[in-house]
């Protein structure tokens, strides 16, 4: 189903509930393009479904189990029963970066970790976001020397959260943060302003959309 | 620790090897030549110092000579301490590695060659253990220069990121 | 490399020999802590440990700044026994101006010195249980220890790194409410030791984990330089508390948990033990804690209290040198040797004269601990060999510096 149409249904939908006529000149029935687009952007944010998916993604980020010094210690009471990350539902913290789409960077990143971080960071699955949790990994923190880099070096950091170590009620305000940004736009412009374009992972695709990739018996996926 | 006169006597038995002492604040330090290290940490074993509670290195930039390594032995059985430090020159920095005699020594040596340069004849694995591989430079020393990120200010924002451009 | 046995309990096996690595981002692996693992089917012949993942360069920070700003640099090292690290130092720093701490400075010392190696345990067996299966104990010990974060937060402020030490005593003293709390907190805390002993000790899994693998005798420990839980383990009771007493621990009575065989169930046996043997100490410290000044009354290295900047002069001059330039520490070298939760932790200070330090060098117990990781676990099964980490309590932070 096509973008546009649903757009335009739930334009109609919008208008019923409100009352307004469906039909008529400057109704959005006849509006197209550059018209529509514009009654879109005063009207309605996103159609409902990509604020049901933002909904659903904010309410349910996977953390990645990753501490590198004190900040884990605080990251792990931001888990623990007094401060419950589970109340708002982040507590199925994932061992492997496959499963999970939120890093939370907790503790000092040296120069050998590193590409170790950037490699776990590569080989989650999109749409991921990152926390750079404490003063070492936002900023140098207390030591400004050879040894740290500042995690904006190397990846895409979405929320930076102060503190040596930031207590966990910080950290829960870094990630209630977090979720108020990808529930209020999706998309975020991530790509566009963090200049990530290029990292993406995409399969290779042979003739119409709607058939199986190249490689794969047409027909359904059984066997698979 | 040995008291003023034990240290002396300690110093006796070992001969030429020790080339100084220094009793400060209660604690007692032989100051060794660094081709008897060896001996010595084994006659001080033999001696009852059979715990060897760290291995360091230490720089004494701009003094020469200039890196010195140093074993600090404990007495389990009557609770008593003794350091033994040894110089090198910074242009020949070889010492004998004592992991053989002292096991704890594998890591404490990997650490003083990768901080400061010292090179542990007859180790069985020298290579750095806290810096990457490849890493160039031995940061613990003192002309090594501390790094970091410059900190900028708002204020200065606009010109530094002028003077990057 | 020797000649790999093809049987292994009696059972035929391959003689291929597998080298598989651990982490560094490893559930199991407590920090970032890599560990390059040869194994023949599932029995480990040789361990490399490679560290340095969390280097942080403290030591070379330590140079840059003054002595008391040394503090909360070097309390960052072991983050889970932050005031060990900062006692360490403290005590060489003080053995080298050759100040002298009050009483109550000492018995507050002891205070939190004693609640953060409780604190410190309980991680240890939260982390330990998670990665033997039971996760449960992990949100409990949390529990125990959110109650002393918020009595270091009453003294300090802060809940974890809290600068509350400092050289010549403490920063302040504590108020008065925190007594009672501490009462209450003790009352609990050998309670709820109880219960975690009772879940794990009748746990079959946990004990047959635990009982009869990867021992380690005491004369090979004492060759690898290991101290702490794991020699007490091993059947040798060497304490620096009782050893060589600092900071009045000598005022106080308790007994050193030890245990015989040296097999993991001894190491956490022990490390369970010291948590009531801490918990009696506080007790007796804060019986007998003595009224007096909470830090040194030598205004060349303590700051002096703040209403005396309004009346005195000498006040004001001692408070701006000790803020902008700090205390000069006559030139010298001292060790200094206290006793953390997981072992010996020293500290080693050149002075050359000047107000910031020429070395600082921490010795620390995890860095020294890493090397029986290998001895321990060369024959044991793979999942005997995460138990063994476990129970070695390597904090990476120490590790690395």
């Amino acid at each position: 189903m096509k973008r546009e149409t649903l757009r335009v249904r739930g334009l109609n939908a919008h208008q019923l509930l409100r009352g307004e006529e469906l039909e008529g000149a400057n109704q959005p029935a006849h509006l197209e393009g550059e018209d529509l687009e514009r009654y879109v952007q005063e009207r309605v944010l996103t159609t409902t479904l990509d604020s049901a998916v933002a909904w659903a993604r904010s309410n349910s980020f996977f953390p990645l189990a990753f501490g590198l010094a004190c900040c884990a210690m605080e990251q792990f009471h931001a888990a623990g029963p007094r401060m419950d990350i589970a109340r708002f539902g982040y507590e199925a913290f994932r061992a492997s970066p496959r499963q999970a789409d939120l890093i939370i960077l907790a503790g000092r990143v040296s120069i050998k970790m590193a590409p170790v971080i950037r490699r776990l960071y590569d080989q989650m699955l999109e749409p991921k976001w990152a926390i750079s949790m404490g003063a070492c990994c936002s900023s140098m923190g207390v030591f400004n020397n050879y040894a740290l880099v500042p995690a904006d070096k190397f990846m895409p950091i979405d929320v930076h959260v102060p503190g040596c170590p930031p207590r966990p009620e910080a950290l829960m305000h870094g990630v209630l943060k977090l979720r108020k940004m990808v529930q209020n736009d999706p998309e975020a412009g991530w790509r566009e302003r963090y200049d990530a374009v290029g990292t993406e992972e995409v399969p290779e695709v042979g003739g119409h959309q709607d058939s199986a990739p190249a490689g794969l018996p047409e027909g359904g996926t059984a066997g698979a | 620790m040995p008291d003023a006169t034990g240290l002396e006597l300690i110093r006796q038995e070992l001969g030429d090897a020790v080339l100084d002492t220094v009793f400060f604040r209660d604690r007692a330090t032989l100051i060794v030549d660094p081709p008897g290290i060896r001996g010595v940490l084994e006659q001080l074993r033999a001696q009852g110092y059979s715990f060897m509670a760290s291995l360091h290195g230490v720089d004494y930039y701009p003094q020469e000579p200039r890196l010195g390594v140093i074993y600090e032995l404990l007495d389990m059985r009557r609770v008593d301490r003794i350091t033994v430090k040894l110089r090198v020159h910074s242009d020949a920095p070889t010492v004998e590695s004592v992991t053989e005699d002292w096991p704890t020594a594998n890591h404490q040596e990997r650490e003083v060659y990768d901080m400061f340069g010292v090179l542990f004849d007859g180790h069985p694995d020298l290579r750095r253990i806290l810096m990457p591989e490849d890493y160039e430079g031995h940061p613990q020393r003192r002309d090594f220069p501390i790094g970091g990120e410059p900190v900028i200010f708002t204020r200065d924002e606009a010109k530094w990121l002028e003077a990057r451009q | 490399m020797s000649a790999v046995e093809t049987q292994i309990d009696g059972r035929e096996t391959t003689d291929e020999l597998l080298t598989l690595n651990f982490g560094p981002h490893h559930p199991a692996t407590h920090g970032v802590l890599r560990l390059l693992v040869t194994l023949q089917a599932e029995v480990v012949r040789d361990i490399k440990p490679i560290i340095g993942y969390v280097h942080t360069g403290i030591e070379k920070t330590a140079e840059d700044k003054s002595y008391w700003k040394v503090i909360p640099v070097v309390e960052r090292m072991d983050y889970l026994a932050y005031y060990f690290n900062a006692m360490a130092y403290i005590g060489a720093v003080e053995t080298l101006v050759g100040v002298e701490v009050p009483k109550r400075a000492q018995y507050l010392r002891v205070i939190h010195l004693e609640l953060n190696r409780i604190a410190s345990h309980l991680i240890w067996l939260g982390t330990s249980a998670l990665d033997l299966g039971a996760v449960s104990i992990f949100l409990y010990c949390l529990r125990e220890r959110e109650m002393i974060l918020d009595l270091f937060e009453m003294s300090s402020g802060a809940r974890m790194h809290t600068r509350y030490f400092q050289v010549g005593g403490v920063i302040e003293d504590i108020p008065a409410s925190f007594a009672p709390k501490l009462r209450e907190f003790l009352a609990i805390m050998p309670q709820r030791a109880d219960e975690y002993g009772a879940i794990l000790n009748s746990n079959e899994i946990v004990l047959a984990r635990l009982r009869g693998t990867c021992p380690l005798d005491a004369e090979t420990l004492l060759g690898l330089g290991v101290t702490g839980p794991l020699l007490r383990a091993a059947g040798n009771p060497w304490d620096l508390r009782k050893a060589a007493p600092y900071s009045s621990y000598d005022d106080f009575e308790f007994k050193i948990p030890v245990g015989t065989v040296g097999d993991n169930y001894d190491r956490f046996a022990v490390r369970l033990a010291e948590i009531y043997e801490s918990v009696r100490i506080i007790e007796q410290a804060l019986d007998g804690l003595p009224e007096g000044a909470h830090i040194t009354e030598d205004r060349k290295v303590a700051l002096p209290p703040r209403h005396e900047l309004a009346t005195s002069m000498e006040a004001l001059i001692h408070h701006f040198k000790l803020v902008t330039e700090g205390f000069r520490v006559p030139p010298g070298e001292v060790y200094n040797a206290i006793e953390s939760p997981r072992g010996e932790l020293g500290c080693y200070v050149r002075s050359d004269g000047s107000s910031k330090p020429a070395r600082v060098h921490m010795r620390d117990p995890s860095f020294v601990n890493l090397q029986a990781l290998a001895p321990m676990s060369r024959g044991s099964y793979i999942a005997d060999m995460i138990a063994t980490t476990a129970m070695l309590d390597p904090i990476l932070g120490g590790i690395d510096r």
